[in-house]
């Protein structure tokens, strides 16, 4: 079980992010609020960025 | 125990209403109504619920004096019984129309017809807790909103009460919703020919509900106002709504996501659902059926100040039966999440 020790701002929405105290640049973690994937771009202090995501689109 | 009646409970919101408080555990339901089908065992037209109860439809004449008193009638029938149903009660909840509009001009003008008791209109809570959990607590008469209405006040409702919307522009809505909101009665447009695979406009202008998403989200009186448009689709059950608003000043989305958050963080059945990736990033009423749940979620243009607005809801639950559940529980001091806590099913 990962012990929650700190947050981070989603820079989605916003929402406190919950992270492991050993959490690794390079990591990619999920924000509960609005499921966007966030890569740890720095641990101290800890910077969260967008992954790259799939877009979808039916137009034609 | 509450003792409860059901008065016109034939019909599907009837009929999921009688569901949820068949599983109440503070609820005794002793009579569910209905002049055509008196004599009747209920699950005659609610199957689902055989087994359930052994409860039979009687008679409005014979309707007697109950805790909390249902009306689940067709719109129109409640206004103009309401002086036989009030003695029998100290509190009534109408799933109807008949109660919702404050401004008694609001019937002729959006229902083509006088209301027949108009003194009665202030009596009457809008049933939403959403907006008026206190009202809700304190009152004895209840109305519970009309389902488009409803996801659309809901959708709205964090924007009008932080007031970010510019108002020099219109509020467009459309609202796609399934057949049952159409009521169990058939007609041509619920003949199957017609309505299987269908995508329909049904009321581009002068929905009804416009009347009550305008009153609740105090846009009375403001020029350009509500412009809704209501469309039907190939569902039993479900709502989406997607609207189209300007905001005033240039929120991000982060600013929106704020906003949302501090209408309903603590709602109990307000999710706000908006994912940057995968197919269930924004509201979806396909797995919201027997839910009281209601999804809402944005997205903000990146080329303009518009906003667009999704809102996804189960019409008979808390478009109807739901919402009137949740409803009486806050007016009864109950946990309003009693009797409501299915998470409903997916796949589905």
């Amino acid at each position: 079980m990962t012990i929650v020790v700190m947050t981070a701002s989603c820079p989605e929405c916003a929402a406190a992010v919950k992270l492991a105290q050993d959490v690794e640049k390079g990591e990619i973690v999920q924000c509960a609020e609005c499921g966007a994937e966030l890569e740890v771009f720095e641990t101290s202090p800890v910077e969260l960025r967008l992954a790259p995501e799939e877009e979808e689109d039916w137009g034609e | 125990m509450i003792r409860a009646a059901i008065v016109g409970g034939s019909g599907y919101a009837g009929g999921e209403l009688l569901r949820l408080l068949l599983s109440h555990p503070d609820v005794e339901v002793t009579q569910v109504t209905s002049e055509r089908l008196g004599g009747k065992y209920v699950n005659s037209v609610h199957p689902q619920l055989r087994r359930r109860t052994e409860l039979k439809f009687t008679p409005r004449a014979e309707l007697r004096p109950a805790d909390v008193l249902f009306l689940a009638l067709p719109h129109g029938q409640a206004g103009q019984e309401i002086e036989r149903f009030l003695p029998l009660t100290p509190l009534l909840i109408d799933l109807s129309a008949d109660f919702r509009l404050h401004d008694p001009a609001g019937y002729p003008t959006w229902y083509g017809w006088e209301h027949p008791r108009p003194a009665l209109l202030h009596d009457f809570v809008y049933a939403l807790p959403e907006l008026h959990r206190e009202e809700i607590r304190h009152a004895d008469r209840l109305s519970a909103g009309g389902c488009l209405a409803t996801a659309a006040i809901l959708g709205l409702y964090p924007l009008t009460r932080a007031a970010v919307l510019d108002r020099t522009l219109p509020v467009v809505i459309e609202g796609k919703t399934g057949s049952s909101a159409g009521g169990a009665e058939s007609g041509p447009a619920s003949h199957h020919p017609h309505r299987s695979g269908e995508m329909r406009s049904f009321a581009p202008t002068a929905h009804r509900h416009t009347a009550e998403i305008i009153q609740e989200l105090g846009l009375n009186g403001q020029s350009p106002g509500v412009a809704f448009s209501a469309t039907g689709v190939e569902a039993v059950r479900g709502i989406l709504i997607t609207a189209h608003v300007y905001l005033k000043d240039d929120l991000s989305e982060k600013d929106v996501w704020k906003l949302y958050r501090a209408a309903y963080a603590n709602e109990p059945f307000m999710r706000i659902v908006k994912e940057g990736q995968g197919i269930h990033r924004y509201p979806n009423p396909k797995i919201l059926s027997g839910t009281n749940y209601c999804d809402v979620g944005f997205e903000r243009d990146p080329h303009s100040r518009r906003l667009v607005v999704m809102t996804a809801l189960d019409n008979l639950m808390k478009g109807a039966a739901g919402q009137a559940v949740q409803a009486f529980n806050i007016r009864s001091g109950l946990d309003e999440r009693t009797g409501l806590d299915f998470s409903g099913l997916y796949p589905i």
